[in-house]
């Protein structure tokens, strides 16, 4: 082999030869081991099925949130209209931070919906190379003495093995990030159900996205612009007299 | 040679672009144990390109071992470095 010893390439290869090894020889698996074989399609069925899972479930809360948005913005519009500038503020900071968590969901749901492609081209590549396997392996034994068929049916059976340890590493990765957004998606829901990130600390003390929002917002100058640009509008508007009743204000009304 | 990219598929890399290859996963490497993330992210980028875009892809169907097996796209420096100090991607 030319070039590429001891390097990273190496290393990843032998990690999936420890995994073969680990399993009964791949040769004889896939000779007589048709049950695996199916029990791995399965596995993988599994594996696209969990990765659509999670999609929906952030889509529904993207859902969700974009409700919050309007309702933000509704309040902070009546809250401007009755001269409470500081209830206006405050339904504007909390959309802010509603609106950075919606684009954090959006960058998941791209990521899995590029697990979920990746996961369903290498179920198709496993697919064909066992069926591959299957025709070539009768080909073989009709062909050559026993020997010579034993020799070459297992190296025909580690180019599927090596295949299916590689799909193996690819949905325990699969795995590891959904699971790392089904926490986070988790920890957000608990939020809207304790009520409209009315305690935006509850999120907890790693530096996360929000953290990252909320400090960020500190320098207030996203809310200012906002809350100035809405000012404007409601001035222009010259709707004063009829002002909608401030739902759920004296409950927000916080500092 | 045959260089897989795992979570990919199999490619068949030619002689003249196998040293290439290999002269950039050297650099990559260096760049991984000094901790330079810019680097590794643009060489590890070229490495899949060159792979990618100037290797035939073998058929589904191809029974072959491969001779290399590269890590996942989307691997980080974090994980790479972490392959070299032995820890690995797939927990013992």
């Amino acid at each position: 082999m030319p070039g590429l010893g001891g390097r990273m390439s190496t290393v990843v290869k032998a990690k999936i030869s420890k995994l073969l090894d680990r399993a009964e020889d791949p040769g004889e698996t896939l000779d007589y081991g048709y049950n695996k074989q199916l029990e791995l399609l399965q596995n993988v069925k599994k594996g696209i099925a969990d990765v659509v899972t999670s999609k929906k479930r952030i889509q529904m809360q993207q859902g969700q949130l974009e409700q919050q948005v309007v309702k933000l913005d509704t309040q902070a519009r009546q809250a401007l209209a009755q001269n409470r500038e500081d209830l206006a503020r405050a339904a504007l900071e909390r959309k802010a931070v509603v609106q950075g968590e919606l684009q954090s969901l959006d960058s998941q749901v791209a990521e899995l919906e590029k697990q979920q492609e990746s996961l369903t081209d290498n179920e198709q590549k496993m697919r064909a190379k066992i069926e591959a396997f299957r025709t070539k392996k009768e080909v073989i034994k009709a062909q050559y003495s026993a020997a010579e068929a034993q020799v070459k049916i297992s190296e025909a059976a580690s180019g599927v093995g090596e295949q299916m340890a590689d799909l193996g590493l690819a949905m325990q990765r699969a795995e590891d990030k959904t699971e790392q957004m089904r926490a986070r998606a988790s920890a957000v829901e608990e939020l809207e159900k304790a009520g409209t990130f009315d305690d935006i600390t509850q999120l907890g003390p790693p530096q996360d996205d929000i953290d990252r929002q909320l400090a960020e917002l500190s320098t207030g100058s996203q809310v200012d612009d906002e809350l100035a640009k809405m000012k404007a509008e409601l001035g222009q508007g010259g709707g004063g007299g009829d002002a909608p009743a401030l739902e759920e204000g004296s409950k927000e009304q916080q500092a | 040679m045959i260089v897989r990219i795992s979570g990919e598929g199999q490619y068949e890399v030619p002689d003249d672009q196998a040293e290439r290859l290999n002269e950039l996963d050297n650099e990559a490497v260096a760049a991984a144990q000094s901790g330079d993330e810019a680097k590794f992210n643009e060489l590890w980028g070229q490495i899949l390109a060159l792979v990618t875009k100037e290797c035939r892809p073998l058929a589904d169907d191809e029974l072959v071992e491969s001779d290399v097996i590269l890590p996942p796209r989307d691997v980080t420096l974090a994980e790479a470095t972490s392959e070299f100090t032995g820890e690995g991607l797939i927990p013992d």
